[in-house]
């Protein structure tokens, strides 16, 4: 089995971004970038899995300008086998990259399709949804656990409400949450190596794929920011507030 | 403008959100109808008919949807979709993987998570965790949306008088079988409509020390919550989680004990009417979004509040 696993390049989730004084989005000149965390522990899990035996080969695809090839590297040197930049000036919106997302399935005859459940940036949690829709594979979104049987795939999925456990037949779309692993370091001597591992460039004409984007993005605001209020110094005084001022008890 | 709601029910009941989720669409049209898909949902259509202001309550009760299959229910929405401008459901775990699967069936750009209707095309929805506010504006015919509960009121439920009508399946999809639920049993009120929500953090130092989070929002009729470290750690089940990628609360008071305030956390809590913050640490961030800071050991500072509740 080919895993394939998308990855986006995000700012770093540590970074407080700012809104741009003209409003057109958030300020991302001379800022940290990292993987998009959900999409590291999605590699995780495929180079898991390929430990295992389960799988043959890993191939980490992101759709973006240029810089995303530092993305590719990145789950290159945690011990992908090799890498495929579609090249474009922004990452297109989930359904365009859903559509690129599928032709690239097609092309390399993937069994699974591991990605983040969400981009911490634009925080749309679709794309995986999205991609097993156009495929009409089985999905398994916001998963904590993935189980290779006979059939397929036996996956446990956090929920509002808890856990569910779900069987997938092969092939499937998965979406990582927070608690499927925790990702390893890349160590010096893989950092290295990734460096020789191939990474093919295409495009989404390449690929056929019209990427308009459908929504436009009118304006970007702060949200309202809040105050802090005020120290108390122990319970009765805390609980007369809640009570008195706040009236919230 | 004709917009559907698809709602969410649990254990036969109906999932609040989805209440929200009809006064955010009453913002954007005029003529709402509903779409609950289940098993047993017959004792809630009736009560979704008296939903103020509905047109039709469309109700498709099959063993297909017993379970709240993704793919089964998204076919459904797409054999309908025609009658509609828009197509609406909370964003719960449950409808934010249902509307981009939908969306993607018909061909739409799905929007997630809308805090603010602007108009019928134009939405506001958090981005980077809440960092920033964007108004988007869809270019498709068909709308798709996830609704942040939180910035919506509930709806009137009374006073309606919906038509009910009958939907036959699409069938289900075979290449998935559900096998179970593994729910979180509380008989605390539940953690997204709560009034009150008690959080706790990596300060809590292990699971036990959660009871006393509970027995304190037992005595105010709250919910516990708990930070992305505490369910890392097992303190507590994966359902407890706020934040940019748990659950959005906002009730009238929120109290986080040991908890830091990373930009992820305060992005599940931060639109609380009340904020209350006990942290040994005088710099924890948590601190300049609280209305009332108590720096204080979580272990003297609970055991005394509760006590200052009773008397
Ligand atoms: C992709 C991604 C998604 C994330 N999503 C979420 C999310 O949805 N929700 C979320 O919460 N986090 C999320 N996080 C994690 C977030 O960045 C923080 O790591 C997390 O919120 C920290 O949890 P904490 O405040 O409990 O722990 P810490 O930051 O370790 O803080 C513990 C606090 O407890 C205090 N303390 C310790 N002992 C005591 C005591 N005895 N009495 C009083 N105070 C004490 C300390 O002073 C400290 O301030 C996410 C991170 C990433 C990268
Ligand atoms: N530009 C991109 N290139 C490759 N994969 C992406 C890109 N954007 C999003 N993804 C994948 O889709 C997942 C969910 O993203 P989203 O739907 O934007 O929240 C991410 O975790 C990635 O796995």
């Amino acid at each position: 089995m080919k895993i394939l696993v998308p990855v986006k390049r995000v700012i770093d989730a540590n970074i407080r971004v700012r809104v741009k004084d003209d409003h057109s989005g958030v300020e991302t000149a001379n800022i940290k970038m990292a993987i998009n965390p959900f999409c590291e522990i999605a590699v995780e899990e495929a180079l898991r899995l390929k430990e295992k035996g389960s799988a043959e080969e890993i191939i980490i695809v992101s759709v973006g300008p240029a810089k995303c090839i530092e993305t590719i590297r990145n789950g290159l040197a945690m011990g992908a086998n090799r890498g495929i930049h579609v090249l474009c000036d922004n990452s297109p919106e989930p359904l365009a990259l859903a559509k690129i997302l599928k032709m690239i399935v097609e092309r390399e005859s993937v069994g699974l399709v591991l990605l983040g459940k969400q981009s911490i940036d634009d925080d749309n949690n679709q794309t995986g949804q999205m991609l097993a829709a156009l495929l009409g594979w089985p999905l398994g979104s916001y998963i904590s656990s993935i189980a290779v049987n006979d059939k397929g795939f036996e996956i446990v999925r956090e929920i509002d409400s808890g856990l569910e456990r779900l069987q997938l037949t092969a092939p499937a779309i998965m979406t990582a949450d927070l608690r499927l692993n925790e990702p390893r370091y890349a160590s010096l001597p893989n950092i290295m190596q990734a460096k020789k591992k191939p990474i093919e460039e295409l495009t989404p004409i390449d690929l056929g794929i019209d990427i308009t984007p459908r929504v436009q993005t009118i304006e970007v605001h702060e949200p309202p920011a809040r105050e802090a209020g005020i120290m108390v110094s122990g319970a009765s005084e805390l609980v007369d507030k809640l009570k008195n001022e706040a009236k919230v008890i | 403008m004709r917009v559907l709601v698809i709602a969410e029910c649990e254990k036969g009941l109906l999932v609040p959100a989805t209440l929200n989720t009809i006064t955010a669409a009453q913002q954007i049209g005029s003529e709402i109808d509903v779409l609950i898909a289940g098993h047993d949902c017959s004792v809630l259509v009736d009560s979704l008919s008296k939903v103020a202001g509905l047109a039709k309550v469309l109700c498709c009760e099959h063993p297909d949807f017993e379970n709240h299959i993704t793919e089964n229910l998204a076919v459904l929405i797409q054999s309908i979709s025609g009658n509609y401008s828009h197509v609406m459901a909370a964003a719960t775990t449950f409808g934010k993987a249902l509307i981009p699967y939908a969306g993607a069936l018909c061909d739409v750009q799905a929007i997630s998570d809308i805090s603010e209707v602007v108009d019928a095309d134009t939405f506001v929805r958090p981005i980077y965790a809440g960092n920033a506010l964007a108004t988007v504006k869809s270019s498709d015919s068909l709308k798709m949306i996830t609704v942040r509960a939180t910035s919506f009121e509930l709806t009137i439920t009374e006073g309606g008088n919906a038509k009910v009508e009958n939907v036959q399946s699409t069938g289900a999809n075979e290449n998935l079988q559900f096998i179970e639920q593994m729910l979180s049993l509380s008989e605390r009120p539940e953690l997204t409509s709560a009034k009150v929500v008690i959080s706790g953090g990596r300060g809590m130092k292990d699971g036990e020390n959660f009871k006393m989070l509970e027995s304190l929002a037992d005595k105010m009729g709250g919910a516990v919550g708990a930070s992305r470290a505490a369910v890392d750690a097992g303190f507590v089940p994966n359902d407890y989680q706020v934040g940019q990628t748990g659950k959005v609360v906002a009730p009238d008071l929120y109290i986080a004990v040991g908890i830091s305030g990373a930009i992820q956390h305060l992005a599940g809590m931060k639109d609380s009417k009340v904020i209350v913050a006990i942290n040994t640490d005088e710099d924890a961030p948590i601190f300049q979004v609280s209305d009332y800071g108590w720096n204080e050991d979580l272990f003297t500072a609970i055991p005394d509040l509760t006590n200052a509740l009773e008397s």
